[in-house]
């Protein structure tokens, strides 16, 4: 009986110190920019801060190399708009072809669209370099944004699994009222598929916002660098030790993240457990 | 006929102008660069000199010749055999113990989920590495417990503890997919069992686990390609130089040394291709054993 009782605190205090341990680390780093540089390691072991020192933000806002955060941020929004719009509108049209329209060869590309899905990306990293170089394409942000264009295979299976959760006698009923291919996507599927976008819409976001490999290939003129090489260079020039400043930027470079994943957590979480691949 | 010809020709047409932009794609940056990067395979290729045949000269210096890559090769398998189970008992466990009815459950997904949207990112890798500094946080924690602190940069083998501990921390996506997958199984079953009087370890092993086994594949699929692929943390980690000792040289970072660094392109090329088909021939042995041990429902009538 008395288990009974006790069960339900017993539970909510083990599993929410778990989750708090689990934590820990982001808590971390959070306090550990307010600390002045110089006491950072020092006072690894105790969480927060003696004195609140807010100059690691003024001081790490200035990067590295001559370029203030500011261009590093606004550089990587560019990148992440851009692929996010293409992505977004080139997979929805391939899903609807995949999922609404019957024709010849469709199960073959299908099949092989799921089979990219799981092709590691170093066997085309090589080629795709050498490609992009050849077309004079380095030291822009295209090789970042134009493949998004193209379609995204874990989008595409996303918004595919949607569609076909959207009655065919829709399609029936507008094709009977005239309507052509096109505008039954662009009228009647794509407004029912607004969940799925945003699902594929918030990946995309992550993916390039978190993106170093792209960057550090393509990019190589510091006013073009993106926030995460950014990060990178602070780490590299560590003999600076603005231990404070880098962990105020690497906090900054966190906030868009964990303020979408707070806006759309549900969004986030079910098109997780539902369809997900991405750890 | 000819009108029927003429809908279906029409029906055809349409249906390859939607998906156009992914054959475009995926002949642009999929198909056509996976056959640049075979024939690169046999070749060495600098970038700026054309590329020079030298057959399975790639192949021979990988398997004979260089004790750097064999060390990755090591270290990778080292860091997928064990990094990917413990992530997925790891994320077993907290999906079982969020599998309530409890109205905080929400908050609680939110928090675990947490370290693994930020996961990907450089500031975690930065965050990681000044963690384990030999003065960070970790040491002050094991010389309080009364153990020696460790040497996390000075010793191959704890850095790549140190890795493999950041793969287990980012559990979230798996526990998300454990935790869908628990909530499919009919609380019926466990009821029944309860009336047989089975224990709650003999339920797991003999409800759970079977019920879940599909799932448990799919993520065991999925993490284990990707964990073959993890690039970031050990560039961020070991900046950029796989050390100390190798320790942290994974295969995409020894990769991306050879091709970038060092210029050797057809060598990274040949090296992609023998770990993509150690990935397909792993990932087919998970796909043939599966028979034996993953469990599905609807066969249960056959």
């Amino acid at each position: 009986m008395a288990w009974k009782t006790f069960k339900w605190p017993i539970y909510h205090i083990l599993v929410a110190a778990l989750a708090l341990l689990m934590l820990y680390p982001v808590f971390w780093m959070l306090f550990s920019s307010f600390k002045e540089s110089r006491t950072i390691f020092v006072t690894a072991d105790s969480l927060f801060p003696t004195e609140w020192i807010w100059q690691n933000y003024v001081t790490g806002w200035k990067g590295t190399s001559g370029y203030s955060f500011g261009t590093y941020i606004l550089n990587s929004l560019t990148i992440v708009v851009i692929a996010t719009i293409g992505a977004v509108i080139s997979s929805s049209l391939i899903a609807f072809g995949f999922a609404r329209l019957k024709f010849k060869g469709r199960n073959f590309w299908f099949a092989l669209m799921m089979m990219t899905l799981m092709l590691p990306g170093d066997v085309v990293l090589v080629p795709q370099y050498i490609i992009f170089t050849k077309l004079g394409w380095v030291n822009t942000i295209l090789p970042l944004v134009v493949p998004s264009f193209f379609g995204m295979p874990f989008f595409i299976f996303l918004m595919v699994q949607f569609i076909r959760t959207i009655p065919a006698e829709l399609d029936e009923a507008a094709t009977i009222d005239g309507c052509g291919k096109f505008r039954l996507y662009f009228r009647i599927i794509l407004p029912l598929l607004k969940s799925s976008l945003a699902t594929a819409a918030i990946f995309s976001f992550y993916w390039k916002w978190e993106d170093l490999l792209g960057p550090v290939l393509y990019l190589n003129s510091p006013e073009k660098y993106t926030v995460s090489i950014a990060l990178k260079m602070f780490l590299d020039s560590e003999s600076a030790s603005n231990w404070g400043g880098m962990f105020a930027m690497s906090i900054l470079s966190l906030v868009p993240v964990i303020a979408v994943f707070f806006a759309f957590q549900k969004q986030i979480v079910e098109g997780m457990s539902t369809s997900g691949l991405k750890g | 006929m000819s009108l029927r010809n003429h809908q279906s020709l029409r029906a055809n047409m349409t249906g390859y102008a939607f998906i156009s932009p992914f054959i475009v794609g995926f002949l642009a940056f999929t198909l056509i660069p996976m056959f640049i990067s075979l024939y690169l395979s046999f070749t060495t290729y600098n970038l700026f000199t054309p590329p020079k045949w030298i057959g399975l000269g790639n192949f021979e210096k990988m398997f004979t010749g260089d004790p750097k890559y064999w060390n990755s090769i090591r270290v990778t398998f080292t860091y997928v055999l064990v990094g990917v189970p413990l992530r997925l008992i790891f994320a077993l466990f907290v999906a079982m113990i969020l599998n309530t009815k409890s109205r905080m459950v929400g908050t609680y997904r939110t928090m675990y989920y947490l370290p693994s949207i930020i996961g990907g990112s450089v500031a975690v890798s930065i965050m990681w590495r000044n963690i384990f500094s030999n003065d960070g946080i970790v040491n002050s924690l094991l010389s309080a417990l009364g153990a020696t602190p460790v040497k996390w940069f000075g010793d191959p083998n704890a850095s790549l503890t140190m890795l493999i501990t950041l793969s287990v921390w980012q559990f979230g996506s798996s526990m998300l997919i454990f935790l869908a997958g628990l909530k499919n199984i009919s609380v019926e079953m466990y009821e029944a069992s309860s009336v047989d009087g089975a224990s709650p370890v003999r339920k797991f092993f003999s409800i759970t686990l079977p019920l879940l086994s599909p799932i448990i594949l799919f993520n065991l699929i999925m993490q284990t390609i990707s964990a073959f692929m993890t690039f970031v943390p050990a560039y961020v980690i070991s900046k950029g130089e796989g050390g100390p000792m190798d320790g942290t040289m994974l295969h995409s970072l020894y990769l991306f040394r050879q091709a970038f660094m060092f210029s050797n392109m057809g060598y990274a090329a040949a090296m992609a291709w023998v770990m993509l088909i150690m990935i397909a021939i792993l990932t087919a042995i998970l796909f043939l054993t599966s028979r034996y041990w993953v469990f599905y429902e609807t066969e249960k009538g056959r």
